[in-house]
């Protein structure tokens, strides 16, 4: 099983490559295409700001080459939100893979939301085994609702906690920091 | 829907966790990995870090923990204690420290929240603040809460939150070892003022504290060491009992 993390500078890679590790898989970080390409399943980070990270994904090449892959790519928080069409932060352009825009809270409720919330509504198999439960969330902009959403989560409205279209999966939340119930759910990635 | 949260705080010093702490079966009840392991298995939602060393290598020793202890934990932490600068900040990130704090070293120059901010994300820049009273207006307070400063409490944590701080912990130098109960009226009025999450701290020293600092002072998560170190109030015992006041814990 050869796993990578896409490395475009997105921050907090650590807790992810120790998550796989405590799976007893070593992630390799890279940015090199071909290795990339020649992975077998495909991790996407990122915490931060949208429209700089898009720019890192431009000045790489990165951004044709993701929305092209063919095994299962998975991407986690704002690797998440750069998948889709578009995010208010920054007002920047996605890959477009999701068909969604990615847009921020409103100022009803505190934001970030920070914290453990309830994920439901699950059907993918990355959810295998699992039913609904807390995992923990840090983000100002979200998914609405849409076609590809495969699990919810609710802060001020429900929006997409989880995002599926053929061989592209995306986590709002934070998997290798929610407990024994992300370790699962990054296991099903890897048997995917 | 969110849930409050409950977190514990290990002072660290020279890489090892400072107080005395009351667990009978750990191997090694000074090292940081094992209790924050615990912790978590206990259902601690987050850990906060809080580094007192004064040597020159302390910047190193953090540095080996915070990556042993990332090794280990599946929940969030943040480490704090001495951070004033970029470099200080994306060492620690890159060694797997899910946030950082800053206190003084912001204090004394504001436009460090900015830069971290733009580097790194709001998400994981949590700005602390000391606080006490002085003749009945809350000042902030350098240096654990030994130095006053003319600022005021709720102007500052208000720049704070403009400056783009994802989170606020406010401890309450009058309330903080008093184990009788957390600044609930500064709270409620911080939580009121501001849009960014509340970290309450300072006068845990009962289960009824918790339900007032998040019935009362609306916090948006609650942080004590000694009560939970020697082990006066069990973690799932209190959020067992918060539920059942109608407080969202995850359980």
């Amino acid at each position: 099983m050869k796993l990578v993390i896409i490395d475009y500078g997105a921050g907090n890679i650590q807790s992810i490559k120790f998550a796989f590790k405590r799976l007893g898989v070593d992630a390799e970080l890279t940015d090199d295409i071909e290795t990339i390409q020649r992975a077998d399943k495909v991790i996407f980070p990122g915490v931060g700001e949208a429209s700089s990270a898009m720019e890192k994904l431009w000045d790489s090449g990165l951004h044709d080459l993701i929305p092209q892959l063919k095994q299962p790519v998975l991407g986690i928080c704002l690797g998440m939100q750069l998948m889709c069409k578009s995010s208010e932060e920054g007002r920047t352009e996605g890959l477009g893979i999701f068909d969604i825009d990615v847009i921020r809270f409103s100022n009803v409720v505190k934001v970030p939301h920070i914290g453990w919330n309830k994920i439901e509504r699950l059907s993918s198999p990355l959810f295998n085994g699992l039913i609904d439960d807390f995992i923990y969330m840090v983000h100002s902009y979200y998914a609405p609702m849409c076609k590809e959403t495969v699990a919810s989560s609710t802060y001020d409205v429900r929006y997409s906690a989880g995002l599926q279209k053929k061989n592209f999966y995306g986590l709002q939340f934070h998997p290798e920091k929610s407990g024994k119930y992300g370790a699962k759910i990054l296991e099903n990635f890897l048997t995917i | 829907m969110l849930t409050k949260r409950i977190i514990p705080c290990l002072d660290i010093k020279d890489g090892r966790t400072v107080k005395g702490v009351n667990f009978i079966d750990l191997r090694d009840a000074g090292d940081p990995v094992e209790l924050a392991q615990r912790y978590a298995d206990e259902g601690a939602d987050e850990l906060v870090f809080l580094d007192i060393s004064a040597t020159e290598q302390r910047r190193k020793t953090l540095a080996d923990m915070v990556y042993k202890v990332a090794e280990k934990l599946n929940v969030p932490f943040t480490v704090g204690g001495g951070i004033s600068s970029i470099e200080d900040v994306d060492v620690l990130l890159k060694n797997g420290a899910d946030k950082v704090s800053v206190n003084s070293s912001a204090v004394k120059n504001p436009k460090l929240i900015n830069d971290l901010v733009a580097k790194f994300g709001s998400q994981c820049i949590v700005v602390a603040i000391d606080a006490k009273q002085i003749e009945g207006h809350w000042k902030v307070h350098l240096v654990g809460g030994k130095v006053p400063t003319t600022l005021d409490l709720f102007e500052w944590a208000k720049e704070v939150e403009a400056r783009g701080a994802g989170e606020i912990l406010f401890t309450s130098m009058d309330h903080d070892g008093t184990k009788d109960g957390f600044a609930n009226k500064a709270l409620a009025r911080l939580s009121k003022e501001l849009s960014i999450p509340v970290i309450a701290s300072g006068g845990a020293g009962a289960v009824s504290h918790f339900t007032d600092t998040f019935k009362l002072g609306r916090a948006d998560a609650a942080l004590a060491a000694s009560v939970f170190h020697f082990k006066e109030i069990e973690i799932m015992d209190l959020k067992h009992e918060l539920k059942a006041e109608g407080i969202p814990m995850r359980i």
